[in-house]
């Protein structure tokens, strides 16, 4: 059943990942990542993590892409040009992408056994939810880091703010 | 029974049609978009690392991650409208102020 879900999402993750490359119109590559998003939250879920889930769907899908579509129909994004790009992206890049995701694939595959396979549910060795498992740790130990992010949140604030006047 | 090999190579999928986009892409919207889509493939790779070790740690950057990637995200876009009132394009190869 885990290897269904995974196919069927896996897929779909590809598949908009390609349309976002393919479209012209921004509006239609922001709608295509949407689909990216929401079939890894479905991905998360199948390795055990509730929370990460919930929090791609509200804050990835929810907000980030909902600016996104925002600066797009505030700005009037049209269609981009047929361009031809810079020629070292064609020469060395697009080559380079496919070099790494090749060493990857190998990589990976070449190590596969000692990956391991994933088991649906009650993967955490202590027997608690994923969420009281992921608070706990945070609120304990990684408490420093979780308030810095709030200061880190607050200053995104307003440098967007002050970035986004009129009058710059 | 899923092994962690292939939501690892799904994510070196996303990744590197990731950096064909941010390549290929002329708007600088998009170009953005396919930040976030990097990010997301790296995230995938977290989780699935997290799952292997039976810990949350990985799960937890992930949520760091999260955090980053939305301040940059309304950092960036706020960049993004100033640079479209001063130039009246999104065309990243007309954003040339550095160049003369």
């Amino acid at each position: 059943m885990q290897i269904a879900l995974f196919i069927i999402f896996g897929l779909l993750a590809v598949a908009g990942a390609l349309n976002l490359l393919f479209q012209r119109h921004p509006i239609n590559s922001a709608l295509s990542l949407v689909v990216v998003m929401m079939s890894l939250a479905v991905l998360y879920w199948s390795l055990g993590a509730e929370f990460l889930a919930a929090a791609q769907v509200i804050v990835y899908a929810g907000a980030i892409m909902v600016l996104f579509i925002f600066v797009v129909m505030l700005l009037n994004a049209g269609e981009e040009d047929r361009t031809h790009g810079s020629k070292i992206a064609y020469i060395a890049g697009i080559p380079g992408a496919a070099a790494i995701f090749g060493l990857l694939t190998y990589v990976f595959l070449e190590n596969r056994k000692q990956l391991g396979t994933t088991q649906l549910g009650g993967y955490l060795s202590s027997s608690v939810s994923n969420i009281s498992e992921i608070s706990h740790t945070l609120f304990t130990s990684l408490l420093l880091p979780f308030e810095v992010t709030s200061i880190l949140i607050l200053v995104a604030i307003l440098g967007a703010v002050v970035l986004a006047r009129k009058e710059l | 029974m899923v092994p962690i090999a292939y939501y690892l190579i799904l994510a070196a999928i996303l990744f590197s049609i990731g950096i064909a986009a941010f390549l290929i892409k002329r708007n600088v919207i998009t170009i953005f978009m396919s930040i976030e889509l990097m990010l997301n493939a790296v995230n995938l790779t977290f989780v699935a690392f997290s799952h292997m070790w039976h810990q949350v740690n990985g799960q937890i950057f992930v949520f760091f991650v999260m955090v980053v990637a939305a301040a940059e995200a309304a950092v960036g876009l706020a960049i993004i409208i100033a640079l479209f009132r001063m130039r009246q394009t999104l065309d990243v190869d007309q954003i040339n102020l550095l160049k003369n």
